[in-house]
């Protein structure tokens, strides 16, 4: 049953060294609180899944702590590359990483696969494209009733998946909407789920029942981080923060650089400073 | 290009927001497709529908969102769902009328690479690679590509094949069983091609205003074909040019001002 837990508590109780691990929002909502507790605890030999690596991936890898990546775009998006998982894909630093490229329709069918308890995903995908020659987890099958040839992909089944969401009720339930992205199908995923929230509300009386809600019973941890998702942005409650995301690309583009902004910004900080992070950019009420 | 008015860009995203029509169904690239369709839908085709991969289904942007998935993209939008949902009923249902794509590298037959250079295992450069565009190319009723050109973009032979456009040309599409019809349109910031129509190679059928062949030529990697009857762009016009002008002018300052706000 889930437990509301102080940020670094449920890291602790959910990661552990070599899991697989899925960070998940596409984004919107990217649980960076999350991301950077589980940095200042030092987690090593992670393999980190997620369809839009970004900036907390960037960081995780930068900091030695992945030995694999799955992933569908590792760029900054709009902005450019993501320098420090280049200089692991390309140099070996500070450490090679293995390398598992999807598309997107990929990585999303694969997610919802495994949270719908399958082995596999099919989709017409892949067509004419490199990546089914370079990536072993990239086969076809034959559809029984057409003969069409499609493609599999294995499901995703994440040790523990972390995500952020606007509000929990005082039960557990946890409340997602805007972009939802893929955060549904990465929970329910996975083995255990962990959610950062903006904050806690005494019920969802008042939700409308089709709004994204994922039921209590389903997740093991819930944190309240206000501004746990910056420079990602919750929507309804602050702005994405674009400028941050252009600073990145020159931070993240110099080795020393990048250490000097993790000591400062991630090792030296807390889950508490992530309100701050974000107070200029909530919307006028 | 001083003297005309505007610039090979600007020539180039005013093209391409031109070929886009009011009834269409857009999936949207980031960069120069995002800003020739709100073009598209700020001036011609104000019911054009813009779908954005991070879900949002019929959005209206007052500013170019920096990636696809900014708060304005789906605050505007008829509705947003679900990831999966996106790629498995919409785009692999056959729901998208033109998938809007722009390349690093490309070859004359619009196969894209937007991958890596150099080899795949052992990268000279190691880009973000595919996102959607594996299945944007192979789904979408048809493709449009946008992109300025130079020799290291434009290349007889690409490094990986992100996205398929028509392959070793002729029929390779169908061999491959794939039944939409590919690349159908390039405009770059020199000239409008067009695949040849047995063949596919992508050929010149238009020269923006000022444009030379020698100049196409000369940026490009391959030897490049010309139509017989050579039309020449219209110009932008007025409406068009400050339609786009604006768009990017409230871009700028809505991606800067946080930066301020935060320094203050």
């Amino acid at each position: 049953m889930v437990k509301f837990l102080p940020l670094k508590q449920a890291v602790a109780e959910n990661l552990n060294n070599g899991d697989t691990v899925a960070f998940e929002g596409f984004t919107h909502l990217i649980p960076t609180a999350a991301a950077h507790e589980a940095i200042r605890q030092g987690f090593r030999d992670l393999t980190l899944i997620r369809m839009t690596p970004d900036l907390i991936y960037d960081q995780m890898i930068g900091m030695g702590m992945a030995k694999k990546i799955v992933f569908s775009y590792v760029g900054n998006p709009g902005v450019g590359l993501l320098r420090r998982a280049r200089d692991a894909i390309e140099n070996g630093f500070p450490r090679s990483i293995e390398v598992e490229e999807h598309s997107h329709a990929g990585m999303a069918n694969a997610y919802e696969a495994g949270a719908a308890g399958l082995p596999c995903a099919v989709f017409r995908g892949y067509r004419g494209a490199g990546l089914a020659a370079v990536n072993p987890n990239i086969k076809s099958v034959t559809c029984p009733f057409t003969g069409e040839v499609l493609a599999a992909v294995p499901s995703i089944r994440p040790d523990v998946t972390f995500i952020h969401a606007q509000k929990a009720d005082k039960k557990g339930n946890v409340l997602v909407e805007g972009i939802i992205g893929i955060q549904k199908e990465a929970v329910l995923a996975a083995k255990r789920a962990v959610v950062t929230v903006e904050e806690v509300a005494d019920n969802f009386d008042d939700l409308h029942p089709n709004l994204t809600v994922l039921p209590r019973w389903t997740i093991a941890a819930i944190s309240v981080v206000p501004g746990g998702s910056h420079p990602s942005y919750a929507h309804g409650y602050y702005a994405r923060d674009n400028a941050a995301y252009l600073e990145w690309d020159e931070i993240a583009a110099d080795r020393e650089k990048f250490q000097a902004w993790m000591q400062a910004n991630v090792i030296e900080k807390s889950a508490g400073d992530f309100a701050g992070r974000v107070e200029h950019l909530r919307k006028a009420a | 290009m001083s003297g005309t008015g505007f610039t090979p860009n600007e020539m180039m995203t005013i093209a391409a927001s031109r070929a886009l029509k009011n009834d269409d169904v857009c999936f949207v690239g980031i960069g120069a497709p995002s800003a020739a369709c709100n073009v598209a839908r700020l001036t011609h085709a104000p019911d054009i529908t813009l779908i954005y991969e991070s879900g949002t289904i019929g959005t209206a942007p007052d500013v170019l969102p920096l990636s696809i998935g900014d708060g304005e993209l789906c605050e505007t939008a008829v509705t947003t769902v679900a990831v999966p949902e996106m790629f498995r009923y919409w785009l692999q249902g056959g729901r998208i009328s033109i998938g809007f794509l722009g390349a690093a590298q490309l070859d004359k037959f619009g196969n894209i690479n937007t991958t890596v250079i150099g080899d795949y295992f052992h990268p000279k450069t190691r880009l973000p690679g595919g996102g959607g565009a594996p299945e944007i190319a192979t789904s979408s009723k048809e493709i449009y590509i946008t992109m300025a050109q130079t020799k290291r973009g434009m290349v007889e032979k690409i490094d990986f094949f992100t996205s398929f456009g028509h392959g070793e040309g002729g029929d390779h599409r169908k061999r491959l069983g794939i039944d939409t019809s590919g690349p159908t349109l390039l405009i770059t910031d020199l000239a409008i091609w067009k695949p040849d129509p047995v063949t596919k190679e992508f050929t010149v059928v238009s020269l923006h205003p000022g444009v030379t062949r020698q100049q196409v030529q000369e940026s490009c990697g391959w030897v490049v074909k010309f139509a017989e009857a050579l039309d020449e762009t219209p110009a932008p016009s007025e409406l068009e040019l400050n339609t786009l002008r604006d768009l990017q002018a409230r871009t700028r300052a809505a991606h800067e001002g946080t930066g301020k706000a935060k320094a203050a």
